[in-house]
This record gives C-alpha cells, structure tokens and sequence, in this order.
C-alpha cells in the first residue's frame, strides 16, 4: 500500500466513518456509544432551538459576510491597479492585515470597536453620533464587527483577484474601447467576465469557510462577555455570534455530547456539499473561462 | 472543528483497544498496607492549575510523600476536564485526577469515568463526617460518590466601605429589597445620563453574576425532587428573582448599564472595576480577598453574606458553596496509592490550611476550619461562616451538566435586554428545553 493510501484511510475514511456511526449514538467520550438510531437528528430539528439560531447566524454569515468580501476584495484590487507608482507599496499595505493571527486580531476588534473607550465609537461620538452601536455587546450589530474584521483582513481574496485583474488582456480594454465603452462598461463587460473564475474560487472557498466560521466569533464572544468560563461565554450576546461550529464545538468539548456533534458535523458536510455544487451547477452561466476549451 | 473532531475519534479508536478490562466493575478494590514495605512508585495528579497557583499546589506533596516514602507524586497542571476526558477515553489516564468543573459531577460519576470511592472510603473506614453535609452534594451524582472535595469556593457579597459612608450607608443589605435600595442609593450618574459609579450590576455574563449565583441566594430550586423535571417554570422563586433583576436593570436602562460595563477592566486583572471603586457592591467567591490583597491593598472593602428575599430573611448567612473536586480516574494505574493520596489530600488539615492561607480558598474539613493556623481576615471570615450555614449548598446536580445553566443564562440575556415579553411563557420554554435534553440522556 502506498503511504498515501494509509494516510487517507487512517485519517480521513476511519475517521469519517466512526462520526458517521457515532452520530447515531449518544457517545459522552467516557462510557460506551449507545446505539440510539435517529435520535440525534429528530432532536437537532425539532427540539433544539440552539441549532437553527445558529444555522440562521452561519447563513447570515456566508450570505452577507461572504459577498461583502467578495465585493470589497473586487473593489479593492481594482483601486489598486490604479497606481503607477508604489504599487508594490501599497499592495503590501492592504495584504499585510491577513498576516495578523484570527486570534490577534479578533481582540485588536473587541477593543477598537469597545462602545464605551474604544476609538472607533469615540471618533463617532466625535463627528455628533448619539448612541453609536454597542457593537460586539449587542445582537443587533455583533456580526456586523465580524464582518468589519473580514474585511479588515480581506487581503488574501484581494491578492488573488488582483492577479486576475493584471491578467485581463489589454487588448480587450482598447477594443472595448474603440467600441464606446466607458469606465463602467469596460468593468462590467470585460473585466467581470475575465476576472469570473477568480470570482468563482473565491465564492466556493468563501462558502467553505463560512460554514465553518468558528475562531473570530468564540474569541469576540469569550473577550466581550467577561464570563469567567469561556464555554459559557459562547454565542455572546443573546447568541448571536452563536455559529455552527462554534455550538458544535461546545456540543462535543463542553457538554461532551460526542454523538450530537458528530450529527451536526454530518449535517454541516451534507449542506456544505449542497451548497458547493450548487455554485458549481450554477457556475456555467457566470464564469467565463477565456479561449480555454471546457 | 472537523480537523479536531476526526483527530479525535482517532484517538478513541486507538484508545478503546487499551481500554478493555480497565473500568471499576463491583469487585473490592485494590488496597496497600500503608506502613508496610513498597516497591518505589511514582503517581501522577492532573488539574486544571495553571501559574501562581499551580506553584502553590505542588507545595504540599512533599508531606506526602514524607508520609508514605515509596511514593512520589508527579503534578501536571493545565489539564482541564476536556484533557482529563481524553486520557480517560484513551486509557491513559493519570493516577489522580482534579478539576475545577464541578458541574460535570454528574457526567463523571454517571458514566464512571471517575471511579465510586464508596468501595475505598468503606474498605479503609474512612470518615466522612470530617466534612459538612453539603458538599456531598456537589461531589455525589446517582449514587456514586465519585470525587471527594479539595477545598472549596463560598459566594458572599462585597462592598466598598468608603462609598457606603459616603453615601451613608452603614450596614450590609440583607434582604433583596434593601439590595436594590443600596444600589440605588450608591449609584452616581455623568451629567450626561452615563453610569459613573454603579451600586451593584445586576447583568448576567457580569463578572460572577449569573443564573447560578442568582438561583442559589434566592433559594430557586433547579429541579423537581425526583430530579426528573426542570422547576424553572414551577418554582415561583425564579419569577421572583428574574423581576427583582429586571426591576434593578431597568434602574439603569439595559443600553446604558451594557456600555458601562464594556468600559470596565476585566475580572482576573488590576482593571477590576471592584478594586477601583467603580462599582460599590459585588457578589464573587472568597478568592477576590486575595486578588486585592495583591493588585489593591488599599481598597477599603468589607465583605457580607449575600442578601436573601424578604421573605426568607431567617435564611441570612447562606450562600453558594461548591469548588475543586478529586478522584480517582477509570483506568487509574495505581488506585490504591491513588485513593491514599485522594483521602490525604481531602482531609490532611496542615495541606488545606496550607492551599487556604495561599490560594484563597475555603477548606472543606471542619478541622481545618478550626485550625488556629488558619489566616483570618475579617473579609475571609465571612467565607467560612458561609460555608458552615446549614442552608449553603450548590445547585443539584444533574446529567446534563451546564447545560441547563448555559440554557438559563441565555434566557437571562434575553429577559434583561427586555426581549422576552411573557416571563411564565419564557420560563416553561426553558423548563422544557431542560427536560428535553435530560430525557435525551436517559435513552
């Protein structure tokens, strides 16, 4: 057997297995699995109302976090292959943020965004705000720090759509060109299309780790709420930093619920699958793949 | 997440080969005979002690081994219960574990992860009227006796000295209303409507306050007396002591008291807003005595019960009680020199007096208790009468561990933030949420 088929099937298809089985049992990692059937699932869509608070949030997440990304990632590129001089400067500027740990980064955001002594709400306070957002302390505007923090990071979407702008030929541009093209149209008609499998990676990974957003919102939520059991401090405020794999992860590691979490971890990989080919699907009528044969 | 969970039915799959024939079963347990002659051993101990502390703890082995030579004991510190759950499940554990998650008793005991020290305590007649009573309640869990308590934390109230004469206030409040009258007597306000000095918050997820802290001082009963159903919705004392909060919380406005509270220092460092008079009354365990003593010596402070309803004034004195829990793993290598170091460690009086006068907590013998080597402050003081009142105790515990809390706390983030418009109608959903996931765990 070639090493990498031990590989995979220690650490990918044994381990995928045993959750598969576990997710139908109730396992609390210290006695025996006891075989329960469809228990765990019946509980997760009827009974638990943690868990569609959280679907709700991780929707929310990939569906307005993931686009703004996209977006600003667009935009951001674009800006910067404005510049004739510096450029390499600037680039290395706006990359730099993805480089800070998520760790790091999410308390640098938990003090800046601070309602009561951080700066952004004192510079607001400042140009004559009355009650700017609580931010992280409250449901309403907690993701919304979490989007900021994306964005303040959206360096490595940035990157790669940059290196698809520079790509586009220019050619293309001076035809449009020729052709009457203005500024947007030239954006919207040539670069778009061009630049759309770039889009199109960006989108899938974007949704992946979406789905799986855990690191900035356990580490707002624990810093925000001072409880002193981080655990308890999950999903802070009202559970709206409450996301899939953060409430998996409290599911397993906290409640020792294994079964329940292996249940969710299946459910995850099923919608995530769903989701991902899907874009695929859809993905023939949006991404334009150059003179490349398809 | 799925990284860590594939990491770890690995481990599980490697572990249950090892695990086989490990458990505790019913047969006597394995006895030493202490004065005997041993082959040298060496034992390990897993807690969650991390720094200061953990230096402190590892202090008091050597009267133990002095004790009993052939043994020496190897502390571990920063393995938290999730660790402990892994070598437990990999039949790897250590000969002695301690943790902090007093709320997993009845997982631990439950599934016999932590063996029954019954069979110990009676094969070695060991005596377990050393302890009050109601630490059997947090150390037990359907009919195992599978931890034995290492000192323990009592809750009470603390007020700054210098604000109440200020706002001249001599004596602590006792019952819930003269709480609230307190607080809002001691609480100034900006010019502008913003909180400067609070007199107690009342916010769940603040410091020490929460749905715990709150049930217990207002006597609420977490579960019925078969321990079957959730008494959240049925014991009145929880709507009593949710609108005693929200009466206080809507003193200060929701908004206002949570951007107060976002500007304050957190709870383990020199920013507390204790120690800097910005808040003048608290509840928190007796371990704050130290983290003054340490990071605001000058702080002039004074500590109380926690006040009681009004109509449960003759209960003033009580509080909550509940610490660090000991046993002896499933799979312990050695569990006869484990259960003598167990029982030692519970009960030997110059070690309790030793971790008391250090970390700060309460010792759990009445002993020790008694010690006249005990360092008492006046502050401390009111710790260990608490600890003594008959009616202390902790919340029951249950098989689901914290969920129960974790489900209560987030229906106190919804009640203080005034989204929950039917208080009886919000109760009975938590209750049977409760319910649900305790039937789930009876399958």
């Amino acid at each position: 057997m070639s090493p990498w088929v031990v590989g995979f099937s220690v650490f990918i298809v044994y381990p995928m297995v045993s959750s598969l089985y576990f997710s139908f049992t109730r396992y609390d990692l210290l006695s025996e699995p006891v075989f329960v059937g469809l228990e765990n699932y019946r509980f997760m869509f009827t009974q638990d109302p943690n868990f569609w608070q959280s679907v709700r949030n991780t929707l929310w997440m990939v569906g307005v976090g993931v686009s703004l990304r996209i977006v600003f990632g667009v935009v951001t590129a674009t800006v910067l292959t404005w510049p004739r001089r510096g450029a390499k400067v600037y680039r290395t500027i706006f990359f730099l943020p993805t480089m800070a740990p998520p760790v790091a980064a999410a308390v640098a955001f938990v003090f800046v965004l601070n309602p009561r002594i951080g700066p952004v709400n004192q510079l607001l306070g400042a140009l004559g705000m009355e009650h700017p957002p609580l931010w992280f302390y409250s449901p309403g505007s907690a993701k919304w720090g979490l989007v900021l923090l994306g964005l303040w990071g959206v360096g490595d979407a940035m990157i790669i759509f940059l290196a698809g702008l520079l790509d586009v030929p220019r050619q293309l541009y001076e035809a449009a060109e020729i052709e009457g093209a203005g500024p947007w149209q030239r954006f919207r008609f040539v670069t778009l299309p061009m630049i759309s499998p770039v889009i199109f990676f960006n989108l899938v990974m974007g949704v992946i780790s979406g789905f799986q957003y855990f690191t900035q919102a356990y580490v707002a939520s624990v810093a925000t709420s001072g409880n002193r059991v981080a655990t308890q401090a999950l999903g802070y405020p009202q559970g709206s930093m409450l996301f899939y794999s953060v409430y998996l992860y409290q599911q397993g590691f906290t409640y020792f619920r294994m079964g329940y979490a292996s249940a969710m971890a299946w459910v995850l990989f099923l919608i995530t699958m769903a989701c991902t080919a899907l874009i695929f699907r859809t993905s023939a009528r949006w991404v334009h793949y150059g003179g490349a044969l398809r | 997440m799925r990284r860590a969970l594939v990491v770890l039915s690995v481990l599980a799959a490697v572990g249950a080969a090892c695990t086989a024939g490990g458990g505790g079963g019913t047969s006597p347990p394995p006895t030493i005979e202490p004065s005997g002659t041993h082959e040298p051993v060496t034992i390990e101990i897993w807690g969650a002690w991390s720094g200061r502390e953990l230096k402190q703890f590892n202090q008091i082995f050597p009267a133990f081994e002095e004790k009993y030579p052939w043994i020496t004991v190897k502390s571990v510190g920063n393995r938290d219960d999730e660790a402990i759950v892994a070598a437990i499940r990999a039949g790897n554990p250590p000969d002695v574990v301690l943790s902090f998650g007093l709320d997993s008793v009845g997982e631990f005991c439950a599934s016999g992860g932590w063996q029954d020290l019954t069979p110990y305590i009676e094969q070695s007649d060991f005596d377990l009227s050393q302890f009050p009573e109601s630490v059997f309640k947090y150390t037990s869990f359907a009919g195992s006796q599978c931890a034995l308590p290492f000192l323990t934390d009592a809750y009470g109230l603390y007020y700054n000295v210098d604000l109440f004469e200020k706002a001249g206030l001599t004596e602590p409040p006792k019952t819930f209303s003269e709480l609230t009258e307190y607080a809002k007597k001691l609480t100034e306000f900006n010019p502008d409507g913003s909180i400067k000095v609070a007199g107690f918050v009342p916010w769940a997820g603040f410091y020490e306050f929460g749905a715990v802290t709150l049930s217990i001082p207002w006597q609420a009963h977490w579960y019925d007396e078969s321990g079957e159903h959730s008494a959240v919705a049925t014991d009145p004392r929880w709507k009593q002591a949710l609108e005693w909060q929200r009466d206080l919380v809507d003193f200060y406005g929701a908004a206002n008291l949570k951007r107060f509270i976002a500007g304050l220092g957190g709870e383990w460092g020199a920013g507390h807003a204790f120690h800097h008079g910005q808040i003048a009354m608290m509840i928190d365990g007796e371990w704050r005595t130290a983290f003054i003593q340490d990071l605001a010596p000058d702080l002039n402070y004074a500590t109380a019960p926690f006040p009681v309803p009004d109509d449960a004034a003759d209960r003033y004195g009580m509080g909550q009680i509940g610490g660090t829990i000991i046993g002896i793993p499933r799979g312990s290598p050695h569990p006869a020199e484990a259960w003598l170091l167990v029982s030692w460690m519970a009960t030997d009086t110059d070690t309790l007096v030793y971790m008391a006068n250090n970390v700060r907590n309460v010792p759990t013998t009445y002993a020790a208790l008694e010690s006249p080597d005990l360092d008492v402050t006046p502050q401390f003081k009111t710790f260990l009468d608490i600890f003594q009142n008959p009616y202390s105790h902790y919340k029951e515990t249950s098989a689901i561990g914290v969920q129960d809390q974790d489900l209560m706390g987030a229906f106190m983030e919804d009640w203080q933030e005034g989204k929950v418009p039917d208080l009886q109608a919000g109760l009975e959903q938590v209750a049977e949420q409760i319910d649900a996931l305790l039937a789930q765990a009876r399958i």
